[in-house]
């Protein structure tokens, strides 16, 4: 194989040396069927994993979301039912429940900016030892999900967890049940996740910090400007751009939260954590609906459209230079 | 002056470490109950050095009980492995071609490849996995290796360091009759070595820690990976909370370790690429 590329290489030369000086204009001097070729070579196992493991699927659940199927009976027992999946999904109250509920789990991502944001200023300026910082607040980002909610389905504990034991002893009579709890099941999935992304919004928010030039700072000291005003007036502005790009990461990866709550409640109790990936999972893998499960993930990958879509024009608006 | 600004950042420096430890007292929590017998671990107020050592007898039955963690760690060792090894080729073949190689349709197909990245893995399941039954891939090793081996990221931050390389570099060797093969081996490659470095530890991660993709690829408790056995282990253990937080620690230990040594390249790749896993 690669000895053949090269003899066709040496042979090719002539010809490409003709090609090299009609084509100038295009910039580079190698250009042509050869040049081609390698690129395929180079990028073609990239490209034929994508098409196999993402696009053709995506294309399959198209077709599949307009059918009623379980995989298990065979393709013969598709049946063709048209928009009947969609209407059935977007009046099923669990599935509405469930972005319902992922709307709630996106409050969590301005809570984590807000904490990264705080902390990341103190590191950049105010402490030494910085990198034993990034560390510390990074590791929760880097640990297994399935460990940290197993480890926190002990300490929310309703009666015997150190959370709730803590609670009681500084006086609060009725703690909550937490992820026992349906009304706070959604925000002890919530608290982990602040926890958790804190790590990854900081050293984003480091980096942002350190493209600010340091001349703003020392200009609105000699102003008499105080260290809030500061803060206010040159680094919220000026991280406007990474305050998006970390919202939209955030809001996306929103929709992406899967292992925690499979893990810590299983969408209970009561259904009260319920989001539609966990829904699309339960209607794919333990009810088999593979068609109805299909349209499931047809209308998420719509919502991402949309919300990508929002954060191409956002850009242009919201984020101030 | 410059000694009162000092004494200041030490004071924020103290309470900033005061914070830490708070913000980490999970961890200490789970490696502290690791350590105990059952019924010390729920104990209140907390008890940070157990007051009776089980640390043997806990390590000992989740690594060689009913779920031996020793086959579980030798699974996820030989996926994530694996994965790295060919995800990191893949991309790094793929990164060239977008960044160093002129040829039709380059824009338009990585455009394609970028968009991929928006999707939600979970919307691709249910397909994904009757591709897999299809191909025989199903409940197989070479089936999970393959699902984290095609990675947009490791292309995209590739590509974006072999676009530091000058293009001159590459065009006089192309001059003097060299391939792209013998470019990429020779030239491109080394210099962009430790951006391989910092791609494979955060691919490494990110594979250790799946938990989705073994959930629905995998069938067999002998094919099991790390985390797929840390979630049964609860669940056949769910009450011993002991057992529990031994089998936690051992699911992120070593990874902690991988990260504490190797923190520079995952913070620096982490901040380029801007993007999570």
């Amino acid at each position: 194989m690669l000895n053949s590329e090269v003899k066709v290489e040496t042979k090719v030369v002539p010809t490409t040396k003709n090609k090299v000086s009609k084509s100038v204009k295009k910039g580079s001097p190698f250009s042509g069927w050869r040049e081609n070729l390698a690129g395929y070579a180079f990028i073609g196992p990239m490209f034929i994993g994508t098409s196999i493991l993402v696009l053709f699927p995506i294309l399959s659940s198209f077709v599949l979301s307009f059918t009623d199927w379980n995989f298990v009976s065979g393709y013969k027992n598709a049946k063709f039912v048209g928009f009947e999946n969609f209407s059935k999904l977007l009046t099923n109250a669990l599935f509405l429940k469930g972005l319902f509920n992922n709307v709630l789990l996106i409050l969590a991502v301005p809570i984590t900016l807000l904490f990264s944001l705080a902390l990341a200023v103190i590191i950049n300026k105010y402490v030494y030892l910085k990198d034993l910082f990034k560390v510390i607040y990074f590791m929760p980002f880097i640990s297994s999900v399935v460990a940290v909610a197993v480890v926190f389905q002990v300490l929310f504990h309703p009666t015997k967890g150190p959370i709730n034991q803590l609670l009681l002893k500084l006086g609060v009579d009725n703690p909550p049940g937490w992820i026992a709890d349906i009304t706070f099941a959604l925000p002890s999935v919530m608290l982990i996740m602040v926890w958790t992304g804190i790590g990854f919004n900081l050293i984003i928010y480091l980096a942002g910090l350190q493209n600010i030039p340091k001349e703003l700072y020392e200009a609105a000291q000699i102003d008499g400007a105080t260290a809030w005003s500061q803060f206010t007036k040159i680094t919220i502005p000026l991280v406007s751009p990474t305050t998006f790009l970390l919202f939209v990461t955030g809001v996306i990866s929103s929709f992406k939260v899967f292992d925690l709550i499979i893990v810590l409640t299983n969408g209970g109790p009561a259904n009260s954590t319920i989001t539609p990936v966990v829904y699309l999972y339960q209607q794919a893998f333990v009810e088999l609906k593979t068609g109805y499960a299909s349209a499931i993930s047809l209308v998420m990958f719509i919502i991402i459209l949309i919300i990508t879509y929002i954060q191409f024009i956002g850009q242009k608006k919201w984020v101030n230079y | 002056m410059v000694e009162k600004l000092d004494m200041r950042k030490l004071i924020v420096t103290a309470i900033m470490v005061l914070i830490g430890i708070a913000f980490l007292m999970p961890f200490f929590w789970m490696i502290s109950a690791s350590f105990k017998v059952e019924e010390e671990v729920l104990t209140f107020p907390i008890q940070w050095i157990p007051e009776t050592w089980n640390a043997v007898e806990n390590y000992k039955e989740v690594w060689t009980g009913s779920m031996p963690f020793l086959l579980l760690y030798w699974n996820s060792i030989k996926v994530t492995v694996l994965t790295t090894l060919v995800s990191c080729t893949i991309s790094c073949l793929a990164a060239y071609g977008f960044a160093k190689i002129n040829f039709k349709g380059r824009d338009f197909i990585f455009l394609i490849v970028l968009a991929t990245f928006m999707i939600p893995p979970q919307t691709l399941l249910v397909t994904q996995f009757l591709l897999y039954r299809w191909l025989g891939l199903y409940d197989t090793h070479t089936g999970l290796i393959l699902l984290n081996s095609f990675s947009v990221f490791g292309t995209f931050m590739l590509r974006q360091f072999y676009l530091g390389i000058s293009n001159e570099i590459i065009e006089s060797a192309r001059m003097d009759g060299a391939g792209h093969f013998k470019i990429f081996t020779s030239i491109a490659l080394p210099l962009v070595r430790p951006a391989i470095a910092t791609y494979a530890i955060l691919r490494f991660i990110w594979t250790w820690n799946d938990f989705q993709n073994p959930l629905i690829f995998l069938r067999s408790k002998e094919l099991y990976t790390i985390q797929l056995g840390v979630q049964s282990f609860s669940d056949q253990h769910g009450s011993v909370y002991s057992l529990m937080m031994a089998a936690s620690v051992s699911a992120i230990l070593p990874l902690l370790i991988i990260f504490i040594i190797g923190q520079k390249n995952v913070i620096e790749g982490i901040q380029l690429g801007g993007v999570k896993g």
